[in-house]
């Protein structure tokens, strides 16, 4: 058979993934696990004296707290299969690839195992992230420099 | 009260549902999705759309990926205008300290505590 | 080229040992041990990886009545960086050792050599086999095990497990092998990791084809062609190459796939098991036992692998994939 032939062949016998059903549950995880984040947010400006502002911090490391508890229960791979983006997404899925690779190394110990390879997953949202930002800082400050834009 | 959870919901699920679409129709790699939303994080938050929608849902703008780029933009380009050109380097990592950091420390927690096991359910 | 062996080694015992997940195999009955710790009690996966090679090996030689000593070589190959599981394998067992690598082909590859070095006269035993463990495969090959990804229906779940034959000279109480077919590398397109079934089941459509040919044989010929880990959708796809050729679908009926029937119906598993040892389980455990038991008289057993890195996919290539055959049979 030939290679064209068996690329048609393939494309007609593998399943499409269930576009409609992975985005609803996407939808509703992505969604839960940000509601949750609003209580905990909440939680730490009645309780605690954070404001609008500043209550980011201490909400996504509570986050990413309860995403290193499941990660190491192995429950978050269990939510990941049934929520794909819903469980990746939030800041609970960048704890989960940093707080998974760091288990899985272990085994070469801790300086060479867990942090040569503790960012193995998680090290291109940093890296997009900062490079981004650099050139997006870069960008508008040259716009205001020459007058286009203000701060 | 009521309401900021449903918005929360709402943007969070729908800021998730465009990551699936992405790993599904895109055929996008984990890794890919995440970097492609943080990037995209910056350039809203460059453009000053971020901020007004976190003012809007809360934690359903502040727990995505998105967030991320939208906190090392702000603290880039707040440095870069109180101190110019050089604040746009040293203005990146004050804001998002508390993710990154996090992370790493329970992920070092972590791997003391946990071992991987390869169960299935 | 077929190679036909003219003396017809015997498969004299095969030991097979799986992990804890595997008891839910439809195969374990025929499994000589399951474990409930998938490290098996040691430190780390690798090293719980070498222990299970042993530990199959040690089951293969003992039903043959035989010692580490009285073996002549030992080969086999996994699918870890350098084989080093097998490798370390290899020093406990103290034998002379050769290391293959087929990725999951691995098992007939081996079972080739031995039956070649048994045909000369070099061997009068010899262990062949193969093995996967799949925290090592995984964290190796995809992501680590306790990452939240979404795999999708296409994927195979790599087996825990370890399958060893012991190879002798001929002896008519015992399945014996007449011929065999070494596999090319062959490519048509495929790069998805997360679908091996559609990447491998052409080299399983060429290597039978080719071997058929060569022995002027027909499907029929043969109670079961088995091959290793095409899943359940690599086994859709080799049928559908076989009915464009101009075979009829009740012809295929003697067509299986170990890998698509390994768990049974369970989704959890996708497209269902693969690796080194999903062939080499089965193969040297149910088909054995299944030959010695009268139920199969001539058997073609066709271990397919996919011979990728995870660098290669970084790096935008497409998987060939080989699959190398071996034909069995039973007086």
């Amino acid at each position: 058979m030939e290679k064209e032939q068996y690329q048609q062949l393939e494309q007609n016998v593998t399943p499409k993934p269930p576009y409609f059903k992975n985005v609803a549950k996407a939808f509703l995880v992505g969604g839960l696990i940000c509601t949750i984040g609003q209580a905990v947010s909440l939680f730490y400006m009645i309780f605690f004296d954070f404001t609008e502002a500043t209550v980011g911090n201490p909400t996504v490391a509570t986050l990413i707290f309860f995403a290193m508890i499941l990660t190491g229960f192995g429950l978050y791979k269990k939510i990941g299969q049934f929520a794909g983006a819903g469980s990746a997404v939030p800041v609970t899925g960048f704890g989960n690839a940093v707080v998974s690779a760091a288990i899985e190394y272990r085994s070469e110990g801790l300086v060479l195992g867990v942090g040569g390879n503790i960012f193995k997953l998680a090290g291109s949202v940093v890296l997009f992230g900062v490079v981004s930002a650099f050139f997006i800082a870069l960008i508008k400050f040259i716009l205001v420099t020459i007058g286009v834009v203000s701060w | 009260m009521f309401m900021t959870f449903v918005i929360a919901f709402f943007v969070g699920g729908i800021i998730c549902t465009i990551g699936q679409l992405l790993m599904d129709f895109g055929k996008l790699t984990p890794g890919h999705t995440l970097s492609t939303l943080v990037v995209a994080g910056a350039i809203l938050s460059g453009m000053g759309l971020y901020e007004p929608l976190i003012n809007f849902a809360g934690a359903g703008a502040t727990v995505p990926i998105t967030s991320f780029g939208n906190s090392l933009t702000q603290g880039a380009i707040v440095e870069a205008e109180k101190h110019g050109l050089v604040g746009v380097l040293t203005g990146m990592f004050e804001v998002t300290s508390s993710g990154i950091s996090s992370a790493v420390v329970f992920g070092f927690i972590g791997a003391l505590i946990f071992k991987p096991k390869g169960n299935v359910d | 080229m077929v190679i036909v062996f003219q003396s017809k080694p015997s498969l004299i015992a095969g030991g097979v040992v799986a992990g804890p997940l595997e008891k839910r195999s439809i195969f374990s009955q025929y499994f000589d041990a399951t474990f409930d710790d998938e490290r098996w009690q040691m430190k780390t996966n690798e090293q719980g990886h070498r222990k299970m090679v042993e530990e199959a090996c040690e089951f293969a030689m003992k039903k043959a009545g035989m010692k580490s000593a009285d073996i002549d070589y030992f080969m086999g190959g996994d699918l870890i960086n350098q084989m080093t599981p097998t490798n370390f394998a290899a020093r406990d067992l103290d034998i002379p050792f050769i290391g293959l690598f087929s990725a999951c082909a691995t098992s007939i590859s081996s079972l080739i050599v031995a039956s070649l070095l048994t045909e000369v006269g070099a061997s009068k035993l010899a262990l062949a086999g193969a093995s996967s463990q799949h925290n090592a495969v995984e964290r190796q090959f995809r992501y680590p095990i306790d990452y939240g990804s979404q795999k999708p229906q296409t994927a195979q779940w790599t087996v825990t497990a370890a399958g060893y034959a012991l190879v002798g000279k001929h002896h008519e109480e015992y399945p014996s092998i007449e011929a065999a077919t070494v596999g090319k590398s062959v490519d048509y397109g495929m790069d998805d990791p997360f679908h091996m079934g559609a990447a491998m089941a052409p080299a399983a459509f060429q290597t039978i084809q080719s071997h058929l040919e060569q022995r002027n044989q027909k499907i029929y010929h043969y109670d079961l062609i088995l091959t290793g880990d095409l899943g359940q959708l690599g086994l859709k796809l080799l049928k559908g190459m076989f009915l464009e050729s101009g075979i009829k679908s009740e012809e295929l009926q003697p067509l299986r796939d170990a890998g698509a029937e390994f768990y049974g119906q369970d989704e959890t598993f996708q497209s269902g098991a693969s690796g080194a040892g999903c062939s080499a389980a089965v193969f040297f455990s149910y088909v054995i036992q299944q030959m010695r038991a009268g139920t199969y008289k001539r058997v073609l057993l066709v271990a397919t692998g996919a011979l990728l890195s995870p660098l290669t996919f970084q790096q935008g290539e497409t998987i060939p994939c080989t699959a190398h055959a071996i034909e069995i049979t039973m007086e």
